[in-house]
């Protein structure tokens, strides 16, 4: 007979679980067969979770003298915070509170009411054993550290820097490349009100450049992370620009020096060059180029050194080495974007072997004024202005063989393009889609406008790009082959130009950055955020959020929102100036504790410590996030776990097991 | 016979992947075999082999231990830490005359609702066909008991 006295409560949820569990006979059932154990109080109701429901259990904590509490509704995972609520403003500790699902794990899943009514009791009564081995405890409360750390510096990741740094707090900004700016930077107009990037996006990056809240590392990676919410340690390699940025007025003088001419992969898309000294474009934030060592000649011959020469304040430094440096954050927000899919991929559309095939981000580069045509749309030969262009859609999105997904962006991407080759060149543009997708604000209209300006739009997945002609009227051109399956028809459009609307992918190198950060990502690698509706910028991993394409293709409007939810997610937390956490600790008793020091490995937190003197090992509740692994291994029984002690487990597996109902004796001493 | 046998499976899962697949297949009101009773532990590193002695002694059929698939532990690694005792109880279950198909080893994240439960009528089926465990709860305390008798080791 145990001595506590419980209370248990069966919900019915509305029909959700009273559809296939029979909830009062399995409320009778607790209340006779489970009453040597100490249930004293057993109902059922419609919606537990009501405030009649929490009602009702906080009556009987008071009038009956509750010790312990279970619950059998829904999943922990959506009311367990607020039963044990309501169980603290009843006047008893939250942590004496089980929460056990019949809803999830029994009633949704089982159509026969006489099997789930079975488990349900077995679920109930594995609940009520466990409850008997609760014990009370109060959250643990750490200070939280305001300093927010913001990977990336695309315009997700500027903007939730910007929100951040408004409010007051301190922000420590990391980009990998020499500026940020993001892919935004090498857009030309944005679609659908076609205002100009760069009047939109340099404000902003200068407004981060100088802001006195934000400390900016371009050109560096972040390297370790540890910690935890609140306190996070994170390591920033510095990666050596060969420029002394404190010597720098990034006057310039050194890319025009510079003898050696590269191909810039990543900003012009390979499409323009730039010098081995460099900033990606003028209006780089910050205006401090770096020494790309791979291609310079000093590093790769030992001579040359005109930058060195014709540098107005001695700023270039040969010699300086990557650096590391190491800052205590709060927490983090994670935009770190996306990549082009490498349309070299579907070798059928001819990427990279036939000239006049281009990326979307190419012709981002094209159209762009400070670009290397000076945003003029003309052929690879840099003169001819093309008379017939064609825009393919999903290239490597809403496709089996590469993507299954919608990269969301390229319907309207294409219409703007669409545009701008008619406005440039007069040009006919031929625009082939799957299905035209234009779902946010003006977005249908920008498609109407682009449909006035008389593209023809052709509704087919084209099946190749080719140069070989095969009739009349095809020589030189590039021809598209394609179905048009809305009138049924094979077509041929020979056109002078291709334009590859490519999808968004993941960045490369997600699985690093997943592991770094200790987040999960999606099979595609897409970040995840810890509810897809409820709660799209959290991630699993308290402390750190995500904004911007790095959780999925998105436009730049809803890029910005994300931004800019991350950041109230994060001043929010920054005021409440403590954060509460679980009490799941573990603890060792230095009783039994035989200094073996195996759980010293166990830990991946480092929060168990060995004690030289005392030759005792130590866990530090701070560090402790609570997995248990190191009670699970410790070999004389010395480390105990909160909530889920090895009593409570054995005791709810009796009870999973029925074998409470027969003569074992699990109560506590 | 002819009734037919209804296996009782204990299910360990950790509380953020596999708990929540659980969820997750309950929530898209996918069916599958009732034989699993689920004890959420925040790891699958928190099983102590003990525990799963201690359901089969106690009269489960068969035990699953499901967690994070690996690389995606919440913990960082602790998963394949319940994967080395996994393979470590199978063979003492062996040695103990206990079919190593009686425990299974589920890697099952929080959006694979489907797979849990596919998995578990699966594991279910499999134990099925194993038959009852019989292994008598009171017996094993008997000797378990016996062990510790001095006089016994006495004599």
């Amino acid at each position: 007979m145990s001595k506590e006295k419980i209370g248990v409560y069966i919900c019915h949820c509305g029909s959700n679980i009273a559809g296939t569990v029979d909830v009062a006979e399995v409320s009778r059932w607790a209340g006779e067969a489970l009453k040597d154990r100490g249930v004293v109080v057993s109902r059922d109701y419609k919606f537990m979770c009501s405030s009649l429901g929490q009602e009702l259990i906080q009556k009987d904590i008071k009038e009956q003298g509750l010790t312990r509490v279970v619950v059998a509704a829904c999943s922990p995972h959506l009311h367990e915070q607020t039963f044990r609520n309501a169980c603290k403003e009843g006047g008893l500790n939250p942590y004496l509170c089980e929460l056990v699902s019949i809803r999830e794990q029994c009633s949704w899943i089982h159509p026969d009411k006489a099997v789930g009514t079975e488990k349900a009791k077995a679920i109930v009564s594995g609940g009520v054993e466990k409850v008997i081995w609760d014990e009370p405890l109060e959250p643990l409360r750490v200070p939280i550290n305001p300093v927010t750390l913001v990977v990336g510096g695309g315009i997700a990741g500027i903007q939730a820097a910007l929100e951040v740094a408004n409010a007051g707090y301190p922000v420590i900004m990391v980009e990998r490349e020499p500026s940020i700016g993001g892919h935004m930077a090498q857009f030309d107009k944005t679609f659908p009100t076609l205002d100009c990037s760069a009047c939109i996006l340099t404000p902003r990056m200068v407004e981060v450049g100088s802001h006195p809240n934000v400390k900016l590392f371009s050109y560096a990676e972040v390297t370790n992370v540890s910690g935890y919410v609140g306190n996070f340690q994170v390591t920033i390699k510095q990666k050596a620009r060969s420029v002394n940025t404190d010597l720098c007025t990034g006057c310039g003088i050194c890319q025009e020096k510079c003898p050696k001419k590269v191909i810039d992969p990543v900003f012009e898309a390979g499409l323009g060059y730039r010098k081995a000294v460099y900033t990606p474009f003028p209006q780089a934030v910050p205006k401090y180029p770096v020494i790309d060592r791979e291609n310079c000649t000093y590093f790769l011959k030992g001579t040359c050194r005109a930058c060195e020469k014709f540098c107005p304040t001695g700023a270039i430094d040969f010699t300086q080495e990557d650096e590391y440096f190491t800052f205590d954050v709060g927490q983090i927000i994670l935009a770190t974007g996306w990549d082009l899919f490498d349309a070299r991929r579907i070798p059928q559309y001819g990427y990279g072997r036939l000239a006049n095939v281009f990326t979307s981000l190419e012709f981002e580069r094209l159209t762009n004024a400070a670009g290397p045509t000076g945003g003029k749309v003309v052929l690879r030969d840099g003169v001819t202005v093309p008379k017939s262009v064609a825009i393919v859609h999903c290239v490597g999105s809403r496709d089996q063989n590469y993507n299954p997904y919608c990269s969301a962006i390229c319907c309207m991407q294409s219409l703007k393009f669409a545009h701008l080759v008619h406005e440039r060149t007069g040009a006919e543009v031929y625009n082939f889609y799957l299905e035209m997708r234009t779902p946010a604000k003006g977005y249908e209209e920008f498609y109407q406008r682009v449909l006035e300006e008389g593209t023809h739009f052709i509704r087919g997945k084209v099946a190749e790009i080719t140069d070989a002609a095969r009739y009349p009227g095809e020589e030189g051109k590039l021809i598209v082959q394609a179905e048009n399956t809305l009138i049924g028809k094979q077509m041929r459009v020979p056109v002078d130009m291709v334009i590859l609307s490519a999808a968004l992918e993941p960045r490369r190198d997600f699985k690093e950055v997943a592991r770094l950060f200790g987040i999960s990502c999606s099979e595609e690698g897409w970040l995840i955020e810890r509810h897809p509706k409820l709660d799209p910028v959290a991630t699993m991993t308290e402390g750190i959020y995500i904004a911007g394409c790095a959780q999925g293709p998105k436009d730049i409007p809803a890029s910005v929102a994300q931004g800019a939810a991350a950041a109230a997610r994060v001043i929010g937390k920054i005021q409440q100036k403590q954060i509460t956490m679980e009490p799941i600790r573990a603890s060792i008793d230095q009783e039994k504790c035989s200094g073996c020091r195996i759980c010293n490995n166990m830990c991946p937190f480092n929060a168990i410590t060995f004690i030289e003197d005392r030759m005792v090992s130590e866990v530090n509740p701070a560090l402790c996030q609570g997995c248990g692994t190191c009670v699970a291994a410790c070999p004389a029984g010395a480390i105990s776990g909160t909530v889920f002690s090895d009593q409570a487990i054995l005791a709810q597996l009796d009870g999973l097991l029925l074998n409470n109902l027969k003569t074992l004796d699990l109560t506590p001493a | 016979m002819s009734e037919k046998f209804e296996p009782v499976i204990i299910g360990f899962t950790c509380n953020w992947c596999s708990y929540r697949a659980a969820d997750m297949a309950g929530m898209g009101r996918i069916k599958y075999a009732p034989n699993i009773r689920l004890i959420r532990l925040m790891c699958s590193g928190r099983l102590d082999p003990t525990f799963v002695i201690k359901a089969f002694a106690g009269g489960a059929d068969g035990v699953l231990v499901s967690g994070c698939h690996p690389g995606d532990c919440h913990y960082i690694e602790q998963n394949y830490k319940a994967m080395r005792r996994f393979y470590l109880l199978r063979k003492l279950l062996s040695q103990m005359g206990i079919e190593p198909g009686r425990l299974k080893l589920l890697w099952a994240s929080a959006a694979e609702g489907q797979i849990f439960a596919d998995e578990v009528t699966k594991f279910t089926e499999e134990v099925r066909a194993l038959g009852p465990l019989h292994w008598d709860p009171t017996a094993a305390l008997e000797a378990e008991q016996s062990i510790y008798q001095p006089a016994e080791v006495a004599a």
